[in-house]
This record gives C-alpha cells, structure tokens and sequence, in this order.
C-alpha cells in the first residue's frame, strides 16, 4: 500500500497584516507553517502507515521554501517529501493546483490512499480534494471524523456531511479529505528532526510532469478562475456599553433594551 | 429566439424530501441577477436529485422556470460521484453561463467535482454575486481566515460558484406559478466504487438557525459549571454555543462549536460567556443582531464586537442574569 499527504505551505494568519486602506495582505513579516487542517492529514496518513508497514509521502505544491514544511513532515513522521516547484505553477487557482498535484500523483502511480485537509486558512476554498479526485477518476470521501476500518482493497469512515454522518466504504485508490476533529497531530520528535534535516527533498518541475500534464494547464495560463480585487473590510466593531461596578443595574437596564428591542421574543 | 435564453442553474439540495432552504436564496439572488440583463434574455432553473415521489411544489412557487428533476431512490445519500455523473449528463443539455450550488458540506464537496469535470472554474463560499458590466459574474469571497473579500471572475462556462446560507434574502412566496416540472430517469443509478453503509444518528443538533445563542468558552472552568450555561439557555429559550476551546476541553459536543472550524450563526441575541473573541470565533457570530459579552479581562477583544459588556466573573454574572431573567418572566 502507498500513501500520499498532501500539505500547503500557508502564512501564520497570527502575523499577516491586513491593510484597509489599499487592501493588501502583507505576509511579509509573517512566517509560513503547514496549513493546520493538513496536520491531520498527516497524522493520519502516518498511522496508517505505521500500522500497515508501508510508506507515506508528503507532497507540495509551491515555491522552493516549501521544502521546509516537507521537512516537517517528514519530522512528524512521513516517510519521505516531494516538492512540486516551478516559475509556471505560480498563481494557480484550485483547478490548475489540482491538475498539477494530479498529473503528480500519477507519476508516483496513484497512491491507494490520498489525504488533504478539510481547508486551508488562505486561499480557503475546501476544493483542491475533490477536484483532485475527479481528475484522477477516482472517489473521494470528505469531512472524515473517524477510520472505523483498512482492510486490504478498501477503507471504511465516518463522513459528517449533508447534515449527518455517513458510514462510507470506499474501494482504493480514494481520496480522503479529513477534518480536525480525526486525531491529534503529534509534535516532531528530537530524533525524527534529525532525519528530515537530512532527508533529500527532489523537486519536480514541470518538466518532470510533462508526461501527465499539458502547459497550457497549471498556472495562471491553467486557472479559469482571476482574483480580480480584494478589499479588506475594516474590522467589524460596535460601539460597546461597558460596565464593571454597578453590574446589577446595568443588567436590568440591559434586559429593558432587550425587551423593547423585541429581541428575546422566541 | 426562443432557443437563445440563457440559463442560471441553481443545484437543489434535499433530503429526505426537504428541500434545504438556501435554494430559496438562490432563486431570489437569481432573480436578482437576471433583472440586469433585458428582459427574457435569462431564465432561472433548478436541478434536484431525489426519489420519484419528491414535491417540488414550494421550489415553483418560489418562481423557478424550470425544474429538472433527476429521479432515483439512490440519491437519498450523499454520494458526490453518482450526483456529479448524472448532473454532469444533464447539463450537456442545457449549457447554463451559471451554475450556483449552495455552499452546504455537501454542496462544497460536490461542486469542485462537477467542476472538474466541466473544466470550468469555481468560487467558493461567495457571501454576494453582482454583474459586471461585461455581463459575466463578480463573485465576492471572504478568504485568509474571513479576513478579506476577495473579487473573483471567471473565463469559463458555465461560471461556477458555491453559495452561504442566510447571505441573500429568499425569493418570494407567490400564488401564481409559471414554471414546469421536467422529469427525468437517472442516467446513473449506481456506483460501484464506494458504498454508504448507513447513516449513523442523524445529527444530534443543529446551531445554525439558532434565534438566541448563549455560547460559553474558557472562562468557564470544568464541564459540571456548564450547568449555569443551560440554565441560562432554558431563561431565554436558547441554544447553547461554545468555542473550540471547551470543545476540545471535552466540555461539550462539536456541534456547539461557534467559529470558522465551527458554525457560522446569525441569533438575534448572542451571549459570550467567558469568551475571548479570538479572530477563529468571531468569524462564526459577528453578524449576530445584538451581542453581550461577559468577561472578566475588560481588554478582551470580544467587547471590541459587542453592543453590551460586562466586565466581571462568569460565575457572579450568569446567575444574576438567570435571577433577573427568571423574575421577568420572558
Ligand atoms: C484571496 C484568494 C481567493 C481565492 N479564491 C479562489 C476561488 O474561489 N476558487 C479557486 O479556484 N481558487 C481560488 N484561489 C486560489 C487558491 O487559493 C489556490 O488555487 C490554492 O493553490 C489552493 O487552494 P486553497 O488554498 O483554497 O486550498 P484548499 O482547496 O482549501 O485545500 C484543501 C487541501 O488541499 C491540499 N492542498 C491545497 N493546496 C495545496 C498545495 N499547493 N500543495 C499541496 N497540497 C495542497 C491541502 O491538503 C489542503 O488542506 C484564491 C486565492 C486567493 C489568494
Ligand atoms: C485553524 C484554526 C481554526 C479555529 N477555529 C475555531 C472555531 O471554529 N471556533 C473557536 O471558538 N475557536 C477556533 N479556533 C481557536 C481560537 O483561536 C481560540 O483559541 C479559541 O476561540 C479560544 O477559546 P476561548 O475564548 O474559550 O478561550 P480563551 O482564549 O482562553 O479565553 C477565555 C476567556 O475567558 C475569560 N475568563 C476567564 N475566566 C473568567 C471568569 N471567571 N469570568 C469571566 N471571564 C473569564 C478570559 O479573560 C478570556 O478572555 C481556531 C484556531 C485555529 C488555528
């Protein structure tokens, strides 16, 4: 059995900085991490790699400092990274991102698992799995909370989705979309640090890909979809009545308001 | 000329014969949209998927013109691969320029699939749709954590989007009806490749439509404390909320969690009890009518969205309010 994590390299939202005034998102000062929601992923893909004796990859897509999260990843137990990069896969929308990692995959030879985060916390969009998975021709399962089941040709979890939660078996390959509710991502090791420092991180460029995949596809030439304007709306505050001594009747006059505003009502 | 209308398609959801109440919004927003074009050069459709007895009544009364109704007992469970195979087959009929789908946890797995399939582009989680003076969609977008809006435009047909619930105001309601029921047989009734067992119990709850919200955060100290939360909640005939923090403390059931990882609610009344207001949960309740905080940290950003705070312990002023409330009588 192969496994395959998929992790984007995003900002630490902690430290960018929004300007209202230009809309701009400067991510200058801020440092990059592994999208949090893809941690999951990984912890999961490592388990289950762990208990069935085989490898797990960790795969990005991005510019060359994204080696450092493969590394991580390979700290956080993956067996080994491969960083997608190249100048032509800059400014990819979720279409070209997803035929890039596609066209990735099938160079591998399609993992029988593949595992993506729910989100991530930039561009946002919870698409690149299942697109991903179309342009494999094969099933996806998404918003996974639990792994009730591996048995040799497929896997069996609990999706929480269209308002319940589905018990699915899917036959392999399958592309698994995870929530954070899965597991508990376990922090890298003094040990497994020293691995991943190590560790040989190839890089494929579109070259490498160019079996799986056209030119005219990945990229901003690949992306239907152009971000056209962002506006940074000023942050969201009201005018607040405050009060710290005379707490009692501020709750009563409080109550009053709400009355009159009608909004207790049922 | 007939054959030049265009079409806007808006994807139905329903289960167990409940159409989910975003398609309303999309029929309006719809609408909407069409109004800026001259007039009959747009009509507004809807695709379903469901059994054969589904009532798609409400949806022509909400002024759709078209109803396509793709019928199969299968598409009782959300399987995305047979949905995608069968929508995918009936739009190479109609070629819509847009195809909305409501950005439901089943609607965001299952348009990037049909997506990719089309090889079309698709903008997720639009909060607002406008026409630009070319004709084709601006689709605005909050992205990086809520924090920005993002204008997004799209090169290929049909111009894709998902869409939240409770952003756009629903169509109205009216007597007379003009649209038509178009059945047909799946084209695809099966799927070989992944099998949905059951439905375990069916969501235990469900915040999203709350009217008042107490929510409660770290400022409340262990899982028995809870209790004053409820009890507040039973005053007011509320819902209870939480952030993450005391979901992951084992407090309280995910489904409560307020938040981007959690629900997105709109309550007339929010109460924030021992809540900070990190970025993370104001996402989730900051549109809400009418917010109280109580809070013990007069610096604590979540007075910074509040109408009313409260400077004070949890464990004082949550009981004062129930003894206020409660002689009130509401
Ligand atoms: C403000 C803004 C708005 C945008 N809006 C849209 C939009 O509406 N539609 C659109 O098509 N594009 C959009 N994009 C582009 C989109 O962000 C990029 O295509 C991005 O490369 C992937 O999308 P995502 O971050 O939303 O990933 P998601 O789809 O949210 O990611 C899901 C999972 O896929 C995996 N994954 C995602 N990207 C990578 C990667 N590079 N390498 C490895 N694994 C990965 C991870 O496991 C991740 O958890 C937008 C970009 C910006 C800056
Ligand atoms: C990717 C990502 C997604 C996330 N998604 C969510 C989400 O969906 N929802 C969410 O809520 N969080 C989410 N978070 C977490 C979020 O960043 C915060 O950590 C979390 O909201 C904090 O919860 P809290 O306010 O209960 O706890 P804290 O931040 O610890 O705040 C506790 C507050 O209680 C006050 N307090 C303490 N004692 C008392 C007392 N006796 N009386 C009155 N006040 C008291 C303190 O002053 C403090 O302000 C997410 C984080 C990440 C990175």
């Amino acid at each position: 059995m192969n496994i395959a994590i998929l992790i984007k390299q995003v900002p630490d939202m902690e430290r960018v900085k929004f300007d209202c005034e230009r809309g701009l998102v400067d991510r200058s000062t801020a440092g990059v991490e592994i999208n949090p929601f893809d941690l999951n992923a990984l912890e999961a893909g490592v388990n289950i790699a762990e208990s069935k004796g085989c490898e797990s990859v960790v795969l990005t897509m991005g510019p060359p400092r994204g080696a450092d999260s493969l590394r991580e990843g390979i700290a956080r137990g993956a067996s080994r990274g491969i960083l997608l990069s190249d100048r032509a896969f800059g400014g990819a929308d979720t279409k070209a991102t997803s035929k890039t990692l596609a066209a990735a995959l099938k160079k591998m030879g399609v993992p029988e698992i593949i595992l993506v985060g729910e989100k991530t916390v930039d561009g946002d969009t919870g698409q690149v799995g299942a697109e991903i998975a179309e342009f494999l021709g094969i099933p996806h399962i998404s918003y996974i909370e639990e792994i009730l089941n591996i048995s040799e040709n497929d896997i069996t979890v609990v999706s929480n989705i269209f308002d319940g939660k589905f018990v699915k078996k899917a036959k392999f390959p399958v592309l698994l979309t995870v929530t954070k509710d899965l597991n508990v991502p376990r922090l890298p090791s003094f040990k497994s640090k020293s691995i991943a420092r190590k560790a040989e991180i190839p890089t494929w460029s579109l070259e490498e890909l160019s079996d799986f995949i056209e030119k005219e596809e990945v990229g901003i030439k690949g992306s239907p979809t152009k971000v056209r304007k962002i506006v940074v709306p000023k942050a969201e505050s009201r005018v607040c009545k405050k009060e710290k001594d005379n707490i009692e009747n501020f709750l009563d006059e409080m109550i009053g308001d709400l009355i009159e505003k009608n909004v207790l009502e049922g | 000329m007939i054959n030049d209308v265009k079409k806007i398609v808006i994807l139905a959801e329903q289960k167990k014969g409940k159409i989910h109440k975003v398609t309303y919004e999309l029929l309006g927003k719809a609408a909407e949209l069409i109004a800026s074009f001259p007039e009959g050069q747009f009509e507004k459709d809807v695709i379903v998927l469901g059994s054969d007895q589904l009532n798609l009544d409400e949806i022509l009364h909400h002024g759709a013109d078209k109803i396509y109704h793709i019928a199969a007992n299968s598409f009782d469970m959300p399987d995305e691969w047979l949905y995608k195979e069968n929508i995918c087959e009936l739009l190479k009929q109609i070629q819509p320029e847009m195809l909305l789908v409501g950005a439901t946890t089943f609607g965001r797995s299952l348009a990037p699939r049909i997506a990719a399939a089309l090889e079309t582009g698709l903008t997720a989680d639009c909060t607002e749709l406008m026409i630009d003076t070319d004709g084709k969609l601006i689709q605005i977008r909050p992205a990086f954590s809520d924090n920005i809006l993002a204008h997004i435009k799209t090169e290929t047909l049909p111009q894709m989007a998902t869409i939240r619930y409770k952003e756009f105001a629903p169509a109205e309601w009216t007597d007379e009806v003009n649209g038509e029921i178009i059945k047909v047989d799946a084209y695809v009734k099966g799927n070989e490749l992944i099998e949905i067992l059951e439905e375990l119990e069916e969501s235990e709850f469900d915040i999203s439509d709350a009217h008042i919200v107490i929510s409660a955060g770290k400022g409340i100290k262990s899982k028995e404390d809870m209790k004053m939360i409820y009890e507040l909640a039973e005053c007011l005939k509320a819902d209870v909320g939480a952030s993450r923090a005391i979901v992951d403390e084992g407090y309280i059931d995910k489904s409560h969690q307020v938040g981007y990882s959690g629900n997105r609610v709109k309550p007339s009344l929010y109460i924030a009890c021992g809540v900070s207001g990190a970025p993370q949960h104001l996402a989730g309740m900051k549109e809400s009518d009418v917010i109280v905080a109580i809070n013990s940290d007069a610096s604590a950003p979540i007075f910074e969205v509040s109408d009313y705070g409260i400077v004070g312990d949890v464990y004082k002023v949550v009981p004062m309010l129930i003894e206020r409330l409660r002689s009130k009588e509401i």
